[in-house]
């Protein structure tokens, strides 16, 4: 697979470690949220079979952290978008 | 029709004209009192000792392609019960005793072979962790043995021995272990299933479930609806997609493994032979061909085929150990999609739906517990309580923390 990264162009996926569900993205408070709340987020998945945003870093690169969209059925690969940029568009790094 | 050698000699002396279908293919009945989907290994091996063991009658097995298509026809045969921890042992090692009585059981050469597996130990370490593994296993009523350097090279005199950075100094060995022929095994279970009265229904893809009030009625298939009393799913692979529609998110991601099978060879492995520290086992068909695998692809994927570079790793891991096959020719790769669950072990357990049980989560390590996980899936369908050998395989687990970590390494899914 070949991850086109949004600045480095494109680059094999073996150069990338994979992490998951993009969704770990929005780790819930500390102080606020339960136990519950914590238990879904770590370890329950949609896990879907088609379209599935997920993070990818660049470990022997230049240590990004991506978000890639892609097809879990084909391993199509739709979209890759810096990590930082989601993460800031959802209002969580300043 | 029972199978014999008299039988074999009686066919043989008549034209063969006596050979039947095995199973039945019928049409779904309006509703059952059971109904398990998926028909692969666990699935029929459930059904077959509801009716058998269990005494329960009114069962359906509905499969969305043919018996036996998905992973017991796609993994690597081998069976072994060498683990560590108290959740798993004792439910492994049920499963290997269950193995021991298989074809006897359901009338059906199954080619159940105790070749012996050995755990390659590279360091003192390593051994230290052989050594305990060991203890438990048989303190659970197991069999292992701790085998020299010389011993292994007895057995495999042309291993790489001293290899600069895994240098081998021993193994854990499990005699009992070895190989299935993993396609009768689905057929034998489904065999078995039929003669007792079980729907094995085919061509039939689950596409919704009927819930009210909490409670499974029946399921929507591409067949029609089909009503039932209890539903379990053992659908490994695609546990998320189904349990989907019962509004569930479960701790589980899909990964696809692959496997490879060498050109035929003449006599080479005798048994199975593990070498963790180079991501690669291998063993010996009775073709000859040498079957071997190494780690998932590390992605979420439904593909069933991987990629190149887990090719290559995987082809690495074999020359670091056996440079003897660096001219074997590579016949067969395949992919199988794995349910990988978030400590490495399965689930076999209720759901908040009153009515829907779920089987899955078994990583790659789900062909050798399938007699064990259709039994205590059986007896949990059949009782709505965990069989003893599977109390630890449930949900809630991980909110109570009290994940079985088997490789020690916390809650991610590429463990096995």
């Amino acid at each position: 697979m070949i991850i086109h990264h949004p600045i480095l162009g494109p680059r094999d996926a073996q150069e990338f470690v994979y992490l998951g569900d993009a969704s770990l993205i929005n780790r819930p408070d500390g102080m606020t949220a339960g136990v519950e709340a914590f238990h879904d987020y770590a370890y329950n998945r949609d896990n879907p079979a088609g379209d599935h945003r997920e993070l990818w870093y660049h470990e022997q690169g230049d240590r990004s952290w991506l978000v890639v969209t892609r097809n879990t059925v084909t391993h199509e690969i739709i979209k890759v978008e810096l990590a930082r940029d989601v993460a800031r568009a959802q209002g969580r790094s300043k | 029709m029972r199978y014999s050698g008299f039988r074999v000699i009686a066919e043989a002396l008549t034209g063969h004209k006596g050979w039947k279908p095995v199973w039945r293919d019928p049409a779904p009945q309006p509703d059952y009192d059971y109904i398990i989907i998926g028909g692969g290994g666990h699935g029929l091996a459930t059904a077959y000792y509801l009716a058998k063991e269990f005494g329960q009658a009114r069962i359906a097995v509905l499969e969305k392609g043919y018996l036996g298509g998905g992973n017991v026809g796609r993994n690597t045969t081998i069976i072994r019960s060498n683990y560590l921890l108290d959740g798993n042992e004792p439910f492994y090692e049920f499963s290997l005793k269950l193995w021991e009585g298989l074809e006897q059981d359901f009338n059906y050469n199954a080619m159940v072979s105790q070749r012996g597996i050995i755990n390659l130990i590279h360091t003192d370490a390593q051994r230290d962790a052989a050594t305990r593994r060991g203890n438990a296993m048989i303190l659970h009523g197991a069999d292992a043995e701790l085998l020299t350097r010389e011993q292994v090279r007895a057995m495999y005199p042309w291993l790489n021995f001293d290899n600069a950075r895994f240098p081998i100094k021993g193994a854990l060995m499990q005699r009992r272990g070895g190989t299935v022929r993993h396609d009768a095994v689905a057929w034998g279970y489904a065999r078995g299933a039929d003669m007792r009265g079980v729907d094995l229904i085919q061509n039939c893809e689950v596409t919704g479930m009927r819930i009210e009030g909490g409670r499974i009625r029946g399921v929507e298939t591409s067949r029609g609806y089909i009503g039932a009393k209890k539903v379990g799913v053992a659908v490994a692979g695609s546990s998320s997609k189904v349990m989907a529609h019962a509004g569930m998110r479960l701790p589980i991601e899909s990964h696809v493994l692959q496997a490879f099978v060498s050109e035929g060879l003449k006599p080479l492995i005798d048994g199975v032979m593990t070498f963790g520290a180079g991501h690669f086992y291998v063993s010996q068909s009775d073709k000859g061909g040498l079957v071997f695998g190494g780690d998932i692809d590390g992605y979420n994927s439904y593909a069933q085929r991987g990629n190149l570079p887990v090719i290559e790793d995987v082809a690495e891991g074999g020359m670091a150990l056996m440079p003897a096959i660096g001219r074997v020719r590579l016949l067969r790769t395949w992919g199988g999609i794995m349910d990988m669950s978030m400590d490495g072990s399965p689930i076999i357990d209720k759901t908040p739906v009153e009515g829907l049980y779920f089987n899955g989560g078994w990583c790659y390590g789900g062909f050798k517990a399938t007699p064990a996980s259709g039994w205590c899936f059986a007896h949990l369908l059949a009782n709505d309580r965990s069989h003893e050998t599977a109390k630890a395989y449930r949900f809630d687990r991980f909110l109570k923390g009290l994940m079985i970590d088997e490789k020690g390494q916390g809650a991610t899914p590429n463990l096995h």
